[in-house]
């Protein structure tokens, strides 16, 4: 399969994108029994999780701040470990970080002295893949829309073409995974938007598994194929919630999606007691 | 250069004026020195006292400065002084990069070296000079040890200081992406700290620079250091003046030169959009 169009935000057709960045098979994640408790901590911060996330899912694991999304993200990126349980991988337990998922993160973290092209294409210099890059990073930068700006300083670029590029920099080594911490919660309303539709359809034109962590509601509605709703103290599944939208339906504007954000917002309210304090857009 | 269209005339008129001005007040300032200078000799010329040192003054200078630079005597003078410089440097720069990036990067190697180093810093490398002449045996090697234990420590804690200042997420985000210690070291490291390196380089090179002359006034029978004894032993003060001159002026290039590519390196934005 060959990837050859673009939804909008209205489900008509964009110009088809001419270069072709092959699907990959996306990874399963399966969660077994895992708790985790902080050194010097008082309680445990995660426990006894237990989910799957299947291949090409997208997941947003919504919590209010300090629940632990953040501890679970890098437990399956595997930059640190539960206490107890485990997390597998295509039915392999993960043992530390792999080039086959990549961490993307609330800042873009570029590399200043270099250009676009340059940073987006690290990950394949550091795998020791460089001839591929000629032909790799053009298709990238292309996928996140940014084809024009391979020879600029990224000090030039905006917030959110920032984000474009560290998310073409993820996706140029063919991860089969993509773990997102509030990678928007810093750009504005409109930069966000128009990154959240991109970023969910490049997932599912590819076919790669994305785990999303979010405390923003319309953002878990607006991306996700399924919502994990996580209590705190400790941090447990209390819901998880699939979101049966069309991509079509996934606009502000639609009737379907202000449902499924009405309906989301209040179990979320309910796991976090309807506490005022708790930030909930 | 080309005007860009679209830039208004202001835009583009306004830089060059600027650069206009800064030229007339470095030539104001060089013409202010120039009168200091003059009024000086003036004054020793009419001083019964200091009469002798009449040649000071800018016309005998000019005079012989233009003799040892017509004859070539200038790169004799000039030429191993720049080699022991560049020795001495290039041996600082090598211990002095890696060790800044090892007490950076490495919170108790800072711990252990911090007071050791700052002592060792304090210490004036002329200092060391009995010391370097006995432990070396030419004069040359000592020259060159004295330049490098005064231009290490610029260099070592400007780079040491440079690692500390990294950001952490560009090294999260390489470990991240894959990278080796390698790719850790060239890739994201050095670069980051290049203009930190420099810098540290461009002030040891003012140090080097200063403790030179001092240095040659040992042994060597080659160097700016040993003109300028040699000119004093001879009493010619016209040609002591000129090699002041060529030493100022050499220094100054070298400076420049660091700026230029202090310049090149500098990867931060001086506006912002
Ligand atoms: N390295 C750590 N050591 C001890 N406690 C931590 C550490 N990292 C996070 N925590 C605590 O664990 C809880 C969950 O943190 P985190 O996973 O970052 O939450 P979230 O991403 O949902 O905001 C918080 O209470 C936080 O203070
Ligand atoms: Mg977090």
């Amino acid at each position: 399969m060959v990837v050859t169009r673009f939804k909008t935000e209205s489900g008509a057709t964009k110009k088809p994108k001419a270069p072709a960045v092959k699907p990959v098979r996306g990874a399963h994640v399966a969660v077994r029994g895992l708790s985790h408790t902080y050194r010097r901590a008082d309680g445990p911060v995660l426990q006894d999780l237990d989910f799957e996330i299947r291949q090409g899912e997208v997941v947003a694991l919504l919590g209010r701040s300090g629940c632990g999304k953040s501890t679970l993200l890098h437990m399956l990126a595997g930059l640190s470990h539960p206490s107890t349980g485990e997390v597998a991988i295509n039915g392999n337990e993960v043992r530390g970080p792999s080039p086959r998922w990549v961490m993307m993160f609330q800042a873009p973290s570029l590399y200043p002295w270099m250009t676009v092209a340059q940073n987006a294409a690290l990950g394949l210099k550091f795998a020791r893949r460089s001839r591929e890059i000629a032909t790799r990073v053009p298709d990238v930068l292309e996928l996140v829309d940014l084809a024009s700006f391979a020879g600029r300083n990224v000090q030039d670029l905006s917030g959110g073409q920032q984000q474009r590029v560290a998310l073409a920099r993820s996706l140029a080594t063919s991860p089969q995974m993509l773990l997102l911490d509030e990678p928007f919660s810093a750009l504005d309303a409109f930069t966000r938007r128009s990154l959240q539709r991109d970023v969910r359809d490049i997932a599912r034109t590819l076919g790669i598994t994305m785990v999303l962590v979010t405390h923003d509601v319309s953002e878990a509605v607006l991306m996700a194929d399924r919502v994990l709703v996580l209590d705190a103290n400790p941090g447990r599944v209390a819901h998880d919630v699939a979101i049966p939208l069309e991509d079509a339906a996934r606009s502000t504007g639609s009737e379907a999606f202000q449902r499924e954000q009405a309906r989301m917002m209040q179990l979320y309210t309910d796991v976090a007691h309807g506490d005022a304090t708790t930030p909930l857009t | 250069m080309t005007a860009i269209p679209d830039t208004p005339a202001g835009g583009f008129r306004l830089p060059r004026l600027g650069r206009l001005r800064g030229i007339a007040n470095a030539a104001l300032g060089i013409a202010a020195l120039m009168l200091l200078w003059w009024l000086g000799g003036l004054a020793v010329a009419n001083d019964p006292d200091m009469f002798a040192f009449a040649d000071f003054a800018p016309a005998p200078t000019l005079a012989a400065l233009q003799d040892i630079v017509t004859s070539g005597e200038v790169w004799q003078m000039s030429g191993p002084s720049l080699y022991r410089v560049g020795y001495g440097m290039g041996i600082a720069a090598a211990i002095g990069v890696p060790v800044g990036i090892a007490i950076g990067r490495i919170p108790f190697l800072r711990e252990i070296t911090n007071v050791p180093f700052q002592f060792l810093r304090m210490i004036s490398p002329l200092s060391w000079m009995p010391i370097a002449v006995m432990a070396y045996d030419t004069w040359d090697g000592a020259i060159v040890f004295l330049i490098a234990v005064a231009a290490i420590w610029p260099i070592l804690f400007s780079t040491a200081a440079g690692v500390r200042r990294i950001d952490p997420s560009w090294l999260k985000v390489a470990r991240n992406l894959g990278a080796n210690p390698f790719h850790m070291l060239f890739v994201v490291i050095l670069p980051a700290i290049a203009v930190d390196i420099l810098t540290g380089l461009r002030l040891a090179l003012g140090v080097a620079w200063v403790v030179l002359v001092p240095a040659e006034y040992l042994g060597v029978t080659s160097g700016l250091g040993y003109a300028i004894n040699d000119a004093r032993d001879t009493l010619d003060y016209s040609r002591l003046a000129a090699v002041v001159v060529v030493i100022g002026v050499i220094g100054f290039a070298l400076d420049w030169l660091c700026m230029l590519a202090i310049k090149k390196f500098n990867w931060v934005r001086d506006t912002a959009h």
